[in-house]
């Protein structure tokens, strides 16, 4: 080799060297942002995370058309949506603040890991300025902690776990579903009417924070009805056959169990207490029953036959505004312009994820800016309507929407396969709210508004 | 140099290189052009890239050497970053301690694991180290929760002491990971013309790792010790009946492979402070030995190559949804774009472990050797025409000079 080394060689070495290493004196522009991934073309890039495999991949994909359907409509097409009813006027569909919206998806595998590295990519690589979506409330907590760290907003699709906005609340991070409270305390007077203040309950419960806190609400609003909690076993999320876990309850002496499973897990859960007769029971004296806490179209559809009757609790549901009148203004208007779209009604999850964008959208135009800490002032204790769940409130204390929450029963006879589940009662929001330190909710810490600067 | 003969530096230099450049190499598209999607310089995918190298450059160390296939390798991944994220909320931000701890932590869980499974060989020893790493997993999971905060994940909280460190910044939020006051998260990004190229701190610090990673394994392999191993991936009977009790080399190279597993983990907490159960499942395991596999087990360099591969499917594929596709296939006829977007879409997106399961497949049943035999392959391929060049280039251009 060093025969080659010759004079003129290294010369023509150290001048390409020279040459290249000048080149990025030349073209390297300033880099200076003023928080991250502010927009400065003519676009703003929006990230979707959603769990398009596992148990929940049912409400990831519709939460994926949701916010598809949200950006056509900022972007100005189809019909407007929810933008007509929406109490605010800013939004023209012209974009946000005039720039066209993109985004870009990615799948959390109902996984934190995944879930992280699928937010990380949109905003290292892709630029997104917020991002929305999950469908599992640890994947949701994991990844508004990133946002959190990163520097952008997270506004948080379906996560139904008290430790969202409780212990694990973060400045950055915003919630317009409902919580494990509000579901037990919207649940709890309409369990005392049909099923008396005397009962046995059984608990299965999803081993994870979401699972934890509905348990633990479930169980505080029963037993303040007078019933009493004979056990709570705890079932892994990846787990699809739940025999193993019925057969006890059998000779456990409870007389109603609470299924705290979402997704696939509850419609397998369900299907397989079905199959073991627990409906058909007679146990101290009284019919056996079957609760459900947290419910959606979507599982009932999984379950088919056998969610008739069982009664549950829902953020929204598409025959609100039908059933229950014009408090639930925007619900057609979304029902409409979704199925027109996609030839069938929306799901809770749906619904959520797309009044998340819109009400990021809005917050954007009224603080004139994307940077995460002007819009969150512009969030923090807004009073809105015309979203589908009648006035409500983002509270500033811990970024919890407030609102009426739908306590819903599996349809006996239903019309449609879209049909399955019915009204029961709207518990109006002040019977729902609580205080920002409510034990259930304690422990944790906004802290400051980070926006990467 | 370095105790290595030439052509094992030569190898340390090509892998420096490619290490230190990669933010070029790994972003050859302009950022907003159609390519841009096949993009992979970025931070996360490229800590990924070199932490995942490492992992696999250790399960190499013994599945190549020795030939024990180690079907629980995640559980010591896992057990570094539980350590790494216990050191972030007790004692300070500071990597330092977090990576000693992660490789001091899952050293010694190796040394148990390896001390029962190490009894066995086969795949008796792979089904032991399975049910290990299950059983550690399930642990996580939902026993230990107190220590590993479940399937929710373990993650720093504006409430944890941080003794040495502070447990909130001024400006009330989580301090965030750093070496001697470097941010891992801090990022320089330098525009030229429409590219922008990203240079991380915590790139670097994992990539500086990895090097010194690759160069003990290189001295590991062509150490006494190493030819040690080898013969007993060779032949475990004779080497038994010429005296030599093989299973202190079998338990020192377990121990060493665990620690390069929890350096892995320590480093990924490092990057972003969060240990989640399911880095010990199983998939996690079986995927470090299809990297291996992938890239040429028993090879330096081929590991490394398999963890960029796998990486990168999973990063850049996954993330290719339907109206991507539809946009690559505009140039078609509707009902012909309609088609292709169906059929394609199929291979991306969520469907993108399909697509890494056929380059599998192709690789194992034609390359057997891994990506690395298809380098050597192409090399021998190619190197014969070039001496003929060089024969009539030193004939034509010895004139001219």
């Amino acid at each position: 080799m060093s025969n080659r080394l010759t004079r003129r060689g290294v010369l023509r070495t150290g001048a390409v060297a020279g040459a290249g290493l000048a080149v990025p004196t030349i073209f390297t522009g300033s880099s200076a942002r003023a928080y991250t991934n502010e927009p400065t073309g003519s676009s703003v890039t929006l990230g979707f995370n959603v769990p398009q495999t596992g148990p929940y991949a049912d409400e990831g994909a519709d939460e994926l058309r949701a916010f598809e359907l949200a950006v056509e409509h900022l972007n100005g097409g189809g019909d407007g949506g929810m933008m007509q009813t929406f109490s605010e006027k800013n939004l023209k569909g012209n974009g946000i603040l005039g720039k066209e919206v993109k985004f870009v998806t990615g799948d959390t595998q109902t996984k934190s890991d995944a879930a992280r590295a699928s937010a990380k990519s949109m905003i290292e690589k892709d630029g997104a300025v917020m991002i929305s979506g999950g469908s599992s409330s640890g994947v949701a907590v994991a990844v508004q902690g990133l946002c959190q760290e990163a520097g952008v907003i997270f506004m948080a699709g379906l996560t139904h776990s008290n430790d969202t906005t409780g212990k694990d609340k973060k400045a950055n991070g915003f919630r317009h579903f409902f919580n494990a409270y509000m579901s037990a305390a919207a649940l709890a007077p309409v369990l005392e009417k049909m099923y008396g203040a005397d009962r046995k309950a059984y608990h299965l419960t999803a081993d994870y924070t979401w699972g934890w806190t509905q348990q633990e609400s479930i169980q505080a609003a029963t037993e303040a009805l007078g019933w009493e909690t004979v056990n709570n076993v705890l079932t892994p999320l990846a787990q699809t056959d739940f025999s193993s876990y019925i057969a006890p309850v059998l000779n456990s002496g409870a007389d109603v169990l609470v299924l705290n499973h979402y997704g696939g897990n509850m419609v397998n859960s369900l299907t397989n207490a079905v199959q073991f007769g627990l409906r058909d029971k007679q146990v101290n004296g009284k019919n056996f029953e079957i609760v459900v806490p947290l419910y959606s179209e979507l599982m009932a559809r999984g379950a088919g036959e056998n969610i008739k009757g069982i009664p549950g609790s829902q953020n929204w549901d598409w025959k609100l505004e039908n059933q229950m009148g014009d408090r639930y203004t925007g619900t057609n208007a979304f029902v409409q312009s979704f199925g027109e779209k996609y030839g069938f009604p929306p799901s809770q999850a749906a619904h959520t994820c797309y009044a998340q964008t819109l009400l990021y959208a809005d917050a954007v135009e009224r603080a004139g800016s994307f940077d995460p800490c002007a819009v969150a002032e512009a969030l923090e204790d807004f009073e809105f309507d015309g979203l589908g769940n009648g006035p409500t409130l983002y509270r500033a204390a811990d970024h919890q929407c407030f609102k009426d929450v739908v306590v819903v029963r599996g349809k006996e006879n239903p019309e449609n396969e879209f049909d399955l589940v019915e009204i029961v009662e709207v518990t109006p929001r002040e019977q729902v709210e609580y205080a920002a330190d409510h034990p259930m909710f304690a422990g944790g810490n906004l802290g400051a508004c980070n926006s990467g600067a | 140099m370095l105790g290595l003969d030439r052509k094992d530096f030569i190898l340390l230099l090509v892998v420096f290189a490619l290490v230190v450049l990669a933010p070029f190499l790994l972003n050859p598209f302009p950022t907003n052009s159609a390519m841009a999607q096949f993009n992979a310089g970025y931070p996360d995918l490229m800590q990924r890239f070199v932490i995942f190298g490492i992992f696999a450059i250790g399960f190499n160390l013994l599945f190549g050497l020795t030939g024990y296939l180690s079907f629980g390798h995640a559980a010591f991944l896992g057990v570094g970053s539980y350590s790494a994220v216990w050191m972030f909320k007790l004692l300070s931000m500071s990597v330092v301690p977090a990576i000693i701890a992660s490789v001091i932590a899952s050293g010694i869980f190796a040394l148990l694991i390896g001390y029962i499974s190490l009894r066995r060989t086969g795949i008796y020893f792979s089904i032991l180290t399975l049910a290990f790493a299950q059983m550690s997993f399930n642990l996580a999971y939902s026993v230990l929760t107190p220590i590993t905060n479940g399937e929710t994940g373990l993650q720093i909280t504006l409430a944890d002491p941080r003794i040495l460190g502070v447990t909130a910044t001024e400006s009330g939020s989580i301090p965030v990971t750093n070496l001697l006051g470097a941010e891992m998260r801090s990022t320089y990004i330098m525009d030229v013309g429409t590219w922008a190229f990203q240079f991380n701190v915590g790139y670097y610090v994992c990539a500086a790792i990895m090097l010194l990673a690759f160069y003990v394994s290189v001295r590991i392999f062509r150490s006494p010790f190493g030819l040690m191993l080898r013969a007993i991936k060779a032949n475990k009977t004779r080497l038994n009946y010429t005296g030599l009790n093989i299973r202190p080399y079998t338990l020192a190279v377990f121990v060493i492979s665990g620690m390069y597993a929890g350096l892995a983990g320590g480093l990924m907490a490092s990057m972003d402070p969060l240990a989640g159960a399911e880095r010990m499942q199983w998939t996690a395991s079986g995927e470090v030995v299809l990297m291996t596999i992938l890239g040429g087990a028993g090879t330096l360099i081929g590991p490394v190559l398999g963890a960029g591969v796998i990486k990168y499917f999973e990063n850049i594929f996954s993330k290719i949804n339907s109206s991507v596709l539809e946009s690559w296939f505009a140039f078609m006829p509707e009902n012909m774009q309609h088609a292709a977007v169906y059929v394609s879409e199929h291979f991306v997106g969520p469907g993108w472990h399909l697509t890494l399961g056929l380059l599998f497949m192709l690789v194992v049943t034609f390359l057997p050797g891994g990506l690395v035999e298809g380098g050597q392959r192409l090399s021998r391929l190619f190197r014969r025409k070039p001496q003929k060049d060089a024969a009539r280039d030193s004939t034509q251009s010895n004139p001219a000079e």
